[in-house]
């Protein structure tokens, strides 16, 4: 057995067991978050990838990598999402190095 | 591989319960409302070798439907009123009988649909076709996976796309998909170029038209999504990337009950290349032929038994109920 096993992917269905209230008012908006709006399903499918990527979370990369194909989306497009990702990960980390410049600057001679 | 041995792999999966199973609770046994589609297989030939094919057509195929069961497929039309001719193979130009076929039954006042691969058309030989088409206001359904080359290249051979849009072009250029007074219709078929299932059938014929137009300048009526069926040529590939459990269990998590009643086999009725009788194509290539309670050759035909023939079903049936479900005339709902 494995931490994260490709089928339990299936298993996301089943997430409102023991919390059938929650779950159902989760899925309902999960639901309403990800359809096509005012952006569109393809627009939320490739944010929904960058998410994912930036966030490890096997799954979602599994089910939205697919999603994405379904889509129509090419693998260029899905990659530059996922270097968006990645940058807004650097600058994240980056910007961060303000505390501890700040730290430095401080309490250094 | 034979039609047992995929029948045998389909019930082999370990993954998912059984279709029959499945249905149980839903409608058992299934059966057919009506026929209001006659689909006819004109035979397995074909020019290409298509990666998702389900008749794993060929230029080495060499079934052939003759003119006898053409004729007796003309005289079950002329004696009922079925609303719909689907013609389809194997590429459909490469029976010598087509454009005689056609003729005859574009008088039936029917709509009539070929479904052709489209790279033949502007070839010397089969050039004709496009006047037969046009002149008996054939519904032209085309296969074209992708609106990318490479992509759509990668399911159906070298310079398939280019051929296709090429004979797009053509037939735009007499007015098929333009929306012209002829109201000569031209329709693309999407099927992924993967082992995943379509998408909406709107975002995708959104992404095609624009793409299409802009890139190419052609024109098309609408785009029909169709699922892969995990059998022919498309279940050899699934084994040969070790797709095809997890495809299977795709399908089956996409299970729609709601897509029950509206599956293409409950009005539907396929001919195969020699005359015998399915629920749909797909059963065809399994050799899965019509309930023994209905007769199995169009020879045999008789409309009251066939349209309340108890269906056929077996796993490869996710196919047609994932989703949105799936059919020769795209989603379902």
């Amino acid at each position: 057995m494995n931490y994260y096993e490709t089928r339990d992917l299936a298993d996301f269905q089943n997430i409102a067991e023991w919390a059938e209230e929650q779950g159902k008012k989760f899925f309902e908006y999960y639901d309403s978050a990800t359809m096509g709006g005012k952006l569109s399903e393809r627009e939320k499918s490739l944010i929904a990838l960058t998410v994912a990527a930036t966030q490890n979370c096997p799954y979602c990369i599994d089910a939205y990598t697919t999603k994405c194909l379904s889509l129509g989306i090419s693998r260029d497009e899905m990659m530059e999402a996922v270097h968006t990702g990645a940058a807004m990960m650097a600058g994240i980390t980056l910007v961060h190095s303000t505390q501890m410049r700040k730290i430095i600057k401080k309490k250094e001679m | 591989m034979d039609a047992n041995e995929q029948l045998s792999l389909l019930g082999k999966s370990g993954c998912i319960p059984s279709f029959v199973e499945k249905i149980s609770a839903i409608k058992n046994p299934l059966r057919a409302k009506n026929i209001d589609v006659l689909q006819i297989n004109a035979g397995r030939r074909c020019n290409l070798t298509c990666r998702h094919c389900h008749v794993s057509a060929g230029p080495d195929r060499t079934e052939i439907m003759s003119k006898s069961v053409l004729e007796q497929c003309l005289a079950v039309l002329r004696s009922h009123p079925i609303p719909a001719i689907d013609i389809t193979g194997g590429s459909p130009e490469m029976n010598p009988h087509l454009g005689w076929f056609i003729d005859e039954a574009g008088q039936l006042n029917r709509r009539l649909i070929v479904r052709s691969n489209l790279t033949l058309l502007l070839e010397k030989e089969y050039s004709h076709f496009i006047d037969v088409f046009a002149k008996n206001r054939v519904e032209i359904f085309t296969s074209l996976p992708d609106y990318r080359e490479y992509r759509t290249d990668r399911q159906r051979g070298d310079r398939v796309f280019r051929r296709v849009i090429n004979s797009i072009r053509a037939l735009n250029s007499i007015g098929y998909g333009t929306g012209g007074s002829d109201d000569l219709c031209i329709n693309i078929v999407h099927n992924p170029a993967g082992a995943y299932l379509p998408g909406s059938q709107a975002a995708i014929e959104h992404e095609y038209r624009g793409h299409l137009l802009a890139d190419f300048g052609i024109h098309f009526n609408s785009l029909f999504c169709i699922t892969n069926i995990p059998i022919g040529r498309y279940l050899d590939y699934l084994l040969e990337t070790d797709n095809f459990e997890d495809y299977l269990s795709a399908l089956y998590n996409s299970f729609n009950p709601y897509t029950i009643e509206n599956v293409m086999c409950l009005s539907t009725l396929s001919v195969g290349w020699d005359g015998t009788l399915y629920d749909c194509d797909f059963n065809q290539m399994l050799n899965l032929t019509i309930d023994s309670e209905a007769p199995r050759n169009i020879m045999d035909f008789d409309i009251d038994k066939l349209s309340n023939r108890r269906i056929t079903v077996n796993n490869h049936c996710y196919g047609c109920t994932a989703g949105a479900g799936s059919s020769c005339r795209g989603a379902l709902n």
